[in-house]
């Protein structure tokens, strides 16, 4: 199968320093990608620059045959390319409900005079993103918390919401930036399932997690990322038996004990 | 079976513009109640750009001031019914909100509240110095709407000051409606969600400069048929009408009362509408009064009054 979304030598720096610089790979429809790299390897950075939020100074983004290098995130979303975030985007003082009928955003949207009316299409379509919010709550088990104000939901239960809100956009591709980070092991397991079923509908995932059991346990294909570069790329066995990736991680060790 | 947040509010305000009556010791509190519902209405306005969207104009007044001085100019000059020309200056005041919101929405921060400010500042100027058009600063009189005219031969007479009360009562509930319609909307949802996170509203596909471009336009339309009320009950407007101190009152009221929700900004606006009525003997202090009750609020009651109380009764009640 031919690859959803393509990154072409992708590069981008910051007053002089290189943040991420040529990284090249690509993920096909119902595959799971992770990125790994030690703290500050350009993780987060590639990903911002994949989902619009930055603009790439090198390479290209290719989403299903068209370039879509540094178009703005709402047309990306138009284009079936959604996101979650390391640290939460949630909209905290809306209900839980609403956060993922937000998702709904491209196929429920219509005219405003008829929303300013309320007119029937209107009723009709909030009616219908409701129904499709409520199925993808109990598809991330928090159908119960639909009607409480996200603000007060716990850590585990907003990365799921915000998973379940980048489904409603019923996405190609699903960028998730550290799905199971602050989680306990039972939350992780239920993230984990999620990712495996999503992937198995044919949506294309790629994911940056520093939980490496989850990792291995989930990935077909992982980039490791260095100070900006791609020093590896692999299946899971083959890249945690690669010299390079376990230099670049026994190195940071300490630095990382010194941070806490 | 539970009625909505919306059929609640709506139920409320009917049942204030039709009761209040029973207890007006005169007929001079028409007029403050016809006042209060003007204000409501431009406040209503802002509570979709400022409660919904979170964003910040002072300069509102400015279409106030177009709303009115449409129903001022329109009928003498082209002749066009008073009436109409509510519907004309709400729509000059759309277009400009468009052009002055456009170049400005695409960027982050407080410029809408600077531009505003700008925007707010140049039309009462033009007002004030464009003495061949407006008369300047002295004012300029303004046609009757004729609606009190034609209930009187339909068989309703009602008083100057009741019709208005009346009349202006039912527009700030036609107002509240279409607001609270718009809250559980579509757009709604996404004004408020970009309010929440922008950041994440773009990544669900909202396009954040142009929906806050529409609460934009929205709250203009609702600024300017409040400009135009005003001066059709007054038969007279002043450049006053479009000022900075307007402007400010706008927001004062909305945040005093609640921004996010629209009773409570008609709460909000009922306060600080009748204050310097009830506080006529401390004239000379009416601004530092409401200076001392803004800060208070923003010290203690920070959801602003309405929500904070009704959220006090509630704790008591569970």
């Amino acid at each position: 199968m031919s690859a959803l979304l393509s990154i072409e030598g992708l590069g981008i720096g910051f007053g002089g320093i290189r943040a991420v610089n040529d990284v090249s790979f690509s993920v096909r429809p119902g595959e799971i990608l992770s990125v790994i790299g030690p703290n500050g390897a350009g993780k987060t950075t590639l990903f911002n620059m994949i989902s619009g939020v930055y603009r790439p100074d090198a390479g290209r983004v290719v989403l299903d045959g068209e370039d879509v290098t540094a178009i703005e995130p709402h047309l990306l979303a138009r284009r079936g390319l959604s996101r979650t975030f390391q640290n939460l985007q949630i909209f905290q003082s809306m209900t839980v409900l609403d956060n993922a009928v937000a998702g709904y955003h491209l196929r429920e949207s219509g005219s405003v005079l008829a929303d300013l009316f309320s007119l029937p299409a209107s009723r009709r379509r909030a009616r219908e993103a409701r129904e499709g919010a409520r199925a993808l709550l109990a598809r991330v088990g928090l159908e119960r918390a639909a009607e409480r104000e996200a603000g007060n939901l716990s850590y585990g239960a907003l990365k799921r919401l915000e998973i379940a809100r980048a489904l409603a956009l019923n996405p190609k591709v699903l960028l998730l930036d550290e799905p199971a980070a602050g989680c306990n092991a039972v939350e992780t397991e239920e993230i984990d399932h999620l990712i495996a079923e999503v992937a198995k509908s044919g949506v294309a995932i790629l994911l940056v997690e520093h939980d490496m059991k989850m990792v291995m346990r989930i990935s077909n294909h992982i980039v490791v990322l260095d100070h900006g570069e791609k020093i590896a790329e692999g299946d899971p066995a083959t890249v945690s038996q690669n010299p390079a990736v376990i230099a670049a991680y026994l190195g940071t060790e300490e630095a990382a004990h010194a941070d806490g | 079976m539970r009625l909505s947040a919306k059929s609640a509010t709506l139920i409320v305000l009917l049942a204030l513009v039709a009761l209040s009556p029973l207890l007006f010791p005169s007929n001079f509190y028409y007029r403050v109640g016809a006042l209060i519902f003007v204000n409501a209405i431009a406040v209503t306005g802002i509570v979709i750009l400022t409660g919904y969207a979170g964003q910040v104009s002072l300069g509102h007044a400015g279409f106030a001031g177009i709303g009115a001085y449409a129903c001022a100019l329109a009928p003498v000059h082209w002749g066009i019914h008073p009436g109409l020309a509510l519907f004309l200056g709400a729509g000059i005041s759309g277009v400009l909100a468009y052009l002055v919101g456009r170049p400005i929405l695409r960027l982050h921060g407080y410029y809408l509240g600077v531009a505003t400010l700008g925007f707010g500042i140049l039309v009462a100027m033009i007002l004030t110095n464009e003495r061949a058009l407006t008369r300047g600063p002295d004012g300029i009189d303004v046609p009757d709407l004729g609606l009190r005219g034609l209930l009187g031969d339909l068989g309703l007479s009602l008083s100057n000051g009741q019709f208005w009360y009346f009349f202006t009562g039912l527009c700030m509930i036609v107002g509240a409606w279409i607001a609270l319609n718009l809250h559980d909307s579509p757009t709604g949802r996404a004004l408020r969600a970009l309010h929440g996170s922008e950041v994440a509203a773009r990544t669900v596909g909202i396009d954040v400069a142009q929906l806050k471009l529409r609460a934009f336009v929205i709250s203009a339309v609702y600024a300017s048929v409040s400009g135009s009320l005003l001066a059709l009950q007054n038969r007279f407007v002043t450049p006053d009408v479009a000022g900075f101190m307007h402007s400010i009152e706008m927001v004062t009221m909305a945040v005093l009362g609640g921004v996010g929700s629209v009773l409570g900004a008609i709460f909000g606006a009922a306060i600080l509408t009748l204050l310097p009525q009830v506080l006529t003997v401390f004239a000379e202090y009416e601004h530092m009064v409401l200076g001392l009750v803004m800060i208070l609020v923003m010290i203690f009651l920070r959801e602003g009054l309405l929500p904070s109380i009704l959220k006090k009764l509630r704790g008591k009640d569970e």
